[in-house]
């Protein structure tokens, strides 16, 4: 019965999808306004469908009906309700269903909020999301289907994962996330509506550019989350080991990082027109290789491509994304023309163009790092990995790059600069900078990487700071206004600006938490008799005992710690390893004290009468950071998004100049002196041209 | 560059060998850097091999670091629990290999066990191991009577509470 109708539900959508995507082409080939209405309306039906296909598959879970194959495959009668309804995601048919349900709710919104949008831009956006949406369903009819029947009907099921059950986390973590991924779609069916329309001015960027920073912070709070969730749950005290699913959901994020920077560029100086149109296709092509990554299992055993039914599929619809946009972008790159070009070297336009430049060689690095296992297998016959350290030794110049650029970018104003402001700038940064450093190195720091990441983190933390202090500081003069009023009249005269720097400050916060943690981190493993203590820093765990607990859906083996520091007690730690009846080997469920600096006490092994137990204790600082920080960024961006009004990048704030050279700008003239061309101007032309 | 079609004809000529100069650069940029990243990516590389594989690279064995993979040889595990010290023999049917490690084995680690070891041949012909993975099926597998950890673990269930 359910089985039925769910098929039929994604049936129905798949075939909504097609109709729509052809009546959404005519409707904007034709401006025909009934024609365009339909199409909304097939966006309209596919959000319900989905929506009921989505209850339906969660109410099958919490009645446990093991007729239908995913609720045998992630269900079971032991499984808390909690963990029972977050199976959803746990697997990959239930993922993609929900997964569909997003693209359907995406498509209705953005559809719904430009549905008087003039032209054939948005109609053919809606197209190229209803494509998406055919690629999802159709994995949904075929060859994943939520909803297939199973028979004979087993009587109880495995249960999620045990890793995915073992951490609330995980009911936060991969919503989030696919709504930073699937928000990706957004940018790119509107340059791909732009790119078909031939209306390839600055529309489709002032459309989107909410909806990109929407679908960032998503994607940036989702990597967070995920990043928390391997510390609380995987047992090694780290966050991030460059593993192929994590780079999966970082690759995107690099590109559509440039994409949100360069933005400002082509709206303030009609340059970059082809990089952004290019950006915004290669980040949805990146989320599609993420899913694809995550979800065929291709890299973590090379040898499952050629079983996975799915990883055709979704190497066939990146291989159509790639070779439609391309051939688009081909195809109109006559009307792609830049309006303005660099004529200042030392202009923000500048550092923005560095910043992408950093940002998608550090894109390509984790890409040839991920993907080179792949190449290895098929060209070279060889079973490899690309170790951590690679990643970390490649990565380090880049995240110092862009600490640097954050640090230049903000001083440096649009077009020409202003001598004096400049030098104090950099007088102030460069000097914190080597402060930072000295301080670092007499304190015992021997780490050149870490010294590196701190000196530049502070040069980029004045900067920033300054860019809030100097306008707060004048208001307060001019004004008579106390600090909270002038910081508040500041923050909201320009909101996309103050965001932003505020979203720079949650990425030198992480920045120092990554560094911190990494570099200064200590462990300390020992095997301990009731009663015996070990010491870690200024921290003494003493070992109580052993005990055991059986819960209906696992076994949970403890150890009790007493934890002092500097002879005080401070708190009892109880790290434990559950066993899940699917699995043979334990989860590990480390004890995580997080304050300034991190207690980590992960319990590695024991003797089954409780005589002994293992322990490793790590201790590290800052890893606090890496969270608030997360946070920070997402909170700045969100700022700019709710407050910021759409082309106002600038206004408000700023000098008459920069106000001066926007308006110029819009109107499609060029604001450049005649004059020599400088060499970075042709760079940029050249690279936009291409 | 919407002022292009008002310059002069040297001013194109001009702009067109400035424009092959960025190429040039550009393009040395690019080189350097995939070079970079190829030498990166070569030394840090893991090869996933058997032991029968290690000791056939000869003399390479020793330089590169590796994903041992075969069954824990019965018998041959000497665990000292108080000084951290692992020491067992990792064979595929033709070939063992000595193994030698630092720190706690994971819960499951035992005889006859599937293990991932990674590490480095040392000019010992001790298998150095920086990390040791036990290697689970996906499979579903309901454990043996009187191997389930409600069973095996008996004593500690009881002292619960204390």
């Amino acid at each position: 019965m359910r089985s039925v109708l769910g098929t039929s539900l994604s049936t129905a959508a798949l075939a909504v999808a097609v109709v729509g995507m052809i009546v959404a082409v005519l409707a904007a080939r034709r401006s025909d306004a009934r024609l365009w209405k339909a199409a909304r309306w097939g966006a309209y039906t596919n959000l319900w469908i989905l929506l009921v296909a989505n209850l339906l598959m969660v109410q099958a879970l919490v009645v446990r009906d093991f007729s239908l194959s995913y609720v045998a495959q992630v269900g079971s009668h032991a499984t808390p309700l909690f963990f029972t309804i977050i199976s959803l995601w746990a697997a990959l048919e239930g993922s993609l269903l929900f997964w569909g349900l997003i693209v359907a709710a995406l498509t209705a919104l953005v559809v719904y909020i430009h549905r008087d949008s003039e032209g054939p831009l948005v109609p053919y956006a809606l197209a190229t999301m209803f494509g998406v949406g055919v690629f999802f369903y159709l994995l949904l009819v075929a060859p994943a289907n939520p909803f297939a029947a199973v028979f004979p009907v087993p009587t109880d099921g495995p249960g999620p994962n045990p890793l995915l059950q073992n951490h609330p986390l995980m009911a936060v973590h991969p919503p989030i996330l696919y709504l930073g991924y699937v928000g990706m779609m957004v940018p790119f069916a509107f340059a791909i509506g732009a790119l078909l329309s031939g209306r390839l001015d600055d529309r489709w960027l002032h459309l989107t550019r909410r909806w990109t920073i929407f679908a960032w912070i998503f994607l940036s709070l989702g990597i967070v989350a995920g990043m928390w969730w391997s510390y609380e749950v995987l047992g090694w005290g780290g966050y991030w080991a460059w593993d192929p699913v994590e780079n999966a959901s970082f690759l995107p994020w690099l590109t559509a990082t440039a994409l949100i920077h360069s933005t400002m560029v082509q709206e303030r100086r009609g340059m970059l027109r082809v990089w952004n149109l290019t950006l915004a296709v290669a980040t949805f092509l990146l989320t599609i290789l993420g899913t694809f990554l995550t979800r065929s299992g291709i890299l973590s055993s090379v040898h499952a491509f050629a079983e996975g039914t799915v990883g055709v599929y979704f190497v066939v619809f990146m291989a159509i994304i790639l070779v439609f946009s391309v051939m688009l972008l081909l195809g109109r790159t006559d009307r792609l023309k830049t309006t303005g070009s660099l004529d200042q070297v030392a202009s923000r336009e500048t550092v923005f163009f560095f910043n992408n430049v950093v940002l998608v060689a550090f894109t390509f690095t984790v890409l040839l790092g991920t993907l080179f296992p792949l190449l290895a297998e098929a060209f070279r016959g060889v079973t490899v990995s690309v170790g951590a350290p690679f990643f970390n030794q490649m990565t380090l110049p880049f995240v110092v790059a862009l600490l640097f650029l954050m640090g230049v970018g903000p001083a440096l104003p649009w077009g020409k600069a202003s001598r004096k402001g400049v030098r104090d700038n950099f007088v102030q940064a460069g000097s914190a900078m080597v402060l930072v450093a000295v301080i670092s190195v007499v304190l015992g720091l021997r780490d050149p990487y870490a010294i590196l990441a701190f000196a530049f983190a502070a040069f980029a933390l004045v900067t920033n700071v300054r860019e809030y202090v100097l306008p707060v500081r004048a208001r307060m003069q001019a004004k008579k206004e106390n600090v909270l009023a002038a910081l508040q009249r500041v923050m909201f005269s320009n909101p996309r600006r103050y965001g932003g720097y505020f979203a720079h400050f949650g990425v030198i916060v992480m920045a120092v938490g990554i560094t911190a943690s990494s570099a200064l981190q200590t462990n300390h493993e020992q095997t301990l008799r009731p009663g015996e203590s070990m010491q870690v820093e200024d921290f003494t765990l003493r070992f109580d005992g052993m005990w055991a607990q059986d819960q209906p859906q696992r076994f949970s083996v403890g150890a009790t710690l007493a934890v002092s520091k500097n002879g005080r007690d401070i708190a009892t730690m109880e790290p434990r390893l559950n066993y899940y009846p699917t699995q043979e080997d334990p989860v590990p469920t480390p004890a995580v004290r997080s304050r300034m600096t991190d207690l980590y006490v992960v319990l590695m092994a024991f003797q089954p009468d409780g005589s002994t137990a293992t322990i490793s204790a790590i201790v590290e600082p800052l890893v606090i950071w890496i969270w608030i920080g997360g946070v920070m960024i997402a909170l700045g961006a969100t700022f700019g998004l709710v407050f910021g009004r759409d082309g106002g990048y600038g206004a408000g704030g700023g000098s008459r100049d920069r106000t001066d050279r926007r308006r110029v700008t819009r109107e499609g003239e060029d604001p450049a002196e005649p004059g020599d061309p400088s060499t970075e101007r042709e760079l940029i032309s050249t690279g936009a041209k291409r | 560059m919407s002022n292009e079609p008002q310059e002069p004809e040297n001013g194109g000529e001009k702009r067109t060998r400035r424009r092959g100069l960025t190429f040039l650069g550009v393009g040395a940029v690019l080189i350097g850097f995939g070079y970079l990243l190829l030498g990166g990516i070569g030394d840090n590389l893991v090869y996933y091999l058997t032991p029968s594989e290690l000791e056939a690279r000869g003399d390479a064995a020793y330089e590169t670091s590796v994903r041992l993979g075969g069954v824990v040889i019965p018998e041959s595990v000497q665990w000292d629990a108080d000084a951290l010290d692992l020491r067992f023999k990792v064979g595929d049917g033709t070939t063992e290999m000595e193994v030698h490690s630092k720190g706690a084995p994971p819960q499951m680690f035992r005889d006859g066990i599937e293990v991932l070891v990674e590490g480095r041949l040392a000019s010992s012909g001790v298998f150095q191991s920086t990390n040791l993975m036990v290697k689970h099926s996906n499979e579903y597998r309901a454990p043996e009577e009187g191997q389930r950890p409600q069973d095996l673990y008996q004593d500690l269930l009881n002292t619960e509470g204390e």
